[in-house]
């Protein structure tokens, strides 16, 4: 094989020595970060005209008296559309009910997914692969149908209530038309979704260092102390990130509601969530202005909880990779 | 024992959580008088009946004196006393029975109503609406993953001023609650004529989103640059590179992405439901389904049957690529 000169073995070896002189490299430069725009291009403008703009024209909106048929004129309203909002008792009470529902979910959307995660991947588990194939399946049930399914399930003649009276409970619930039980009803339909979340979880799991383990039990640490001080902190950037997304979820819930009770409210006004008033103000009652202003404080109540979230994440979230 | 015992309570809440599919399931394939009778039994049955010279009978089961019960066919209905037959042996004649007959109860037999699947494929239109669903998804996917591989081969191969930037941004839009962009957006589509077409839904498609392209890039980042560099020393354009030689190495990332996308589409509700409210040629599986629920509503078992048929393609497609799923999910889910 004939030799390579010199030159164009170094080039070869290391691309970085053989840079062209700095007015052709900064041109060299331009023409790259041209084409990096170019092909980035279809998000920047799908982010400009479907993200930027519309948020920027929804904050305009809530200083207007925009519907949808503007029978009015259009005029400057001032903070009108948020003293309104400060006054309207559905509005708290629909805020309330998110706010209810999302302490029963939100710590029931982590936990379970991790505990089930935990019992995946024990090395006492027999068939573990076919239970995690298994439990993530409902994951892919389109949504108004896995709605509908439950529907049934927890009816009167449903599987739930006729197990619960085979263990006593000779009156069991009316799960979706009691105001008690309305919630951990919603919680049981949403916990068929966390087929997601047991795959993250799982996969932080095992991207966990055996040798933390084996650490720890040579300083003696038993299962809950391993579990405490290995599996939780080296879990906790996945934790958060499942809990901030929930948060976001939750702010908006309203779809599964929406189809059970056909956005009644059902049963006493307990399913009137947030998002479903907002949904309602702009396509039934087609008031732009003032759904566009419910929407900036979700949007807000979303932003501080989040920025709250991330201010704490520094004290408990445990990044491994950083220092 | 440990392992039999986790073995054990594992499998259990695997059942469990399935349960409500087989419950589903089972609902579907029941007859109406079967869901309306509290002590039927759970598989889909029918009350036995016995033919007999051209007559239906309906079959009990009845206590004989001697202690023993048999299942005789109801011939002559009496108050106090009744005329059963044996199917076994219809030709011994009858065999009269002193007591109510109404407080006799009936055997079942299994009788899976498979003409529930087919009455509601015809009251919804089934194939239209699959057409619509499957349409939606497929131009959806196209979309997503021409958008999205472009989008994705940016942020891996090229440096920008502001790429960092812009590549955060692109994530945050995750977390973006869509009810602060829905209102222009839906009032802009109703001025272009767009409600009540399938626009709105797959144009916003081609313009790209966070997941896929995090998950495209994530793995372009994998690919070696030799070879596109070396494409590039020869004179290839950056898109030929990325037609000739990153496409053929992402192929797994683009089958991913459009699984999930087409899945994705195809339990998309609330888009449909604003988009598509009204236009019941043009709407999609789901649609088709809340509105079904909410006129059978009553009628259970064909609520049901309209469950399973919809969920049916989605569960499937689940089964036969669930790595890819898994995997999809692990890198948008832990490695951001």
């Amino acid at each position: 094989m004939e030799q390579l000169p010199a030159v164009a073995a170094t080039r070869l070896t290391s691309p970085r020595s053989w840079r062209l002189p700095r007015v052709r490299l900064s041109a060299l430069a331009r023409r790259e970060a041209r084409q990096g725009y170019l092909f980035i291009s279809p998000w920047l403008v799908g982010f400009l005209a479907l993200t930027v703009v519309p948020m920027v024209a929804t904050l305009v909106f809530t200083f207007l008296n925009m519907t949808l048929a503007q029978e009015e004129p259009l005029r400057f309203v001032g903070l009108d559309n948020y003293v309104r909002l400060a006054h309207d008792a559905r509005v708290w009470a629909s805020l309330g009910n998110t706010f209810k529902f999302g302490l029963i979910w939100l710590p029931v959307s982590i936990l379970v997914p991790f505990v089930i995660a935990l019992a995946l991947n024990s090395r006492y588990l027999l068939g573990s692969a076919v239970m995690r194939t298994l439990l993530f399946m409902p994951y892919v049930v389109p949504f108004v149908a896995s709605v509908l399914v439950w529907n049934a399930m927890l009816g009167e003649e449903g599987w739930l209530n006729t197990a619960l009276q085979f263990l006593g409970w000779s009156k069991p619930p009316q799960w979706l038309f009691d105001t008690t039980f309305i919630y951990p009803g919603l919680v049981l339909i949403g916990i068929w979704g966390i087929g997601a979340g047991v795959i993250i979880n799982l996969a932080g799991l095992r991207g966990i260092p055996t040798e933390l383990y084996e650490a720890a039990r040579i300083d003696g640490a038993g299962w809950w102390a391993q579990l405490r001080n290995v599996t939780v902190p080296m879990m906790s950037p996945i934790l958060f990130y499942t809990l901030i997304l929930g948060v976001i979820e939750v702010l908006q819930y309203f779809l599964v509601p929406l189809v059970l009770k056909n956005g009644t409210g059902e049963p006493g006004g307990t399913t009137l969530f947030y998002n479903l008033n907002l949904y309602q103000t702009f396509f039934t009652f087609q008031d732009l202005s003032y759904g566009a202003t419910m929407a900036w404080l979700l949007f807000g109540i979303a932003l501080v909880i989040t920025l709250i979230l991330f201010r704490l994440s520094r004290r408990y979230v445990f990044y491994a990779g950083e220092r | 024992m440990r392992r039999a015992i986790l073995t054990v309570a594992m499998s259990g809440v695997v059942i469990a959580f399935l349960s409500p599919l087989g419950y589903s399931a089972l609902l579907s394939l029941k007859t109406e008088e079967q869901i309306s009778q509290p002590n039927s039994p759970i598989l889909p049955s029918d009350p036995r009946t016995f033919d007999f010279q051209g007559e239906t009978y309906s079959v009990y089961f009845v206590p004989i004196p001697d202690g023993s019960t048999r299942e005789l066919a109801l011939f002559k209905k009496g108050r106090t006393q009744s005329d059963f037959i044996d199917p076994a042996n219809p030709a011994a004649g009858t065999i009269t029975w002193q007591g109510s007959w109404r407080t006799l109860s009936q055997p079942w037999q299994l009788a899976p109503q498979w003409g529930n699947y087919a009455e509601v494929w015809n009251d919804i239109d089934f194939p239209r609406l699959l057409f619509n669903t499957v349409g939606l998804a497929l131009i959806g996917t196209i979309g997503t993953v021409l958008s999205c591989t472009l989008v994705a081969y940016g942020f891996a191969r090229f440096r920008f001023p502001g790429r960092g930037a812009l590549f955060t941004l692109l994530l945050a839009t995750i977390f973006l609650p869509d009810a602060v962009t829905l209102i222009p957006t839906y009032t802009l589509f109703v001025k272009l004529g767009w409600v009540g077409t399938w626009l709105p839904l797959l144009v916003p498609a081609f313009f790209a989103n966070a997941y896929d392209v995090f998950l495209i890039r994530q793995y372009l980042l994998t690919i070696p640059r030799d070879l596109d560099e070396a494409a590039a020393i020869d004179g290839a354009s950056a898109f030929r590179i990325l037609r000739s030689v990153i496409l053929p190495q992402a192929w797994p990332v683009i089958v991913a992405v459009s699984i999930f996308t087409f899945v994705y589409s195809w339990n998309d509700f609330f888009g449909p439901l604003i988009y598509l409210a009204g236009h019941e040629d043009i709407q999609p599986l789901q649609v088709g389904l809340s509105h079904f629920n909410g006129i059978y509503h009553t009628k259970a078992n064909l609520i049901q049957a309209g469950n399973i048929m919809t969920l049916l393609i989605p569960v499937i497609l689940f089964a036969i690529f669930q790595r890819v799923f898994t995997r999809g999910i692990v890198i948008t889910g832990v490695e951001k």
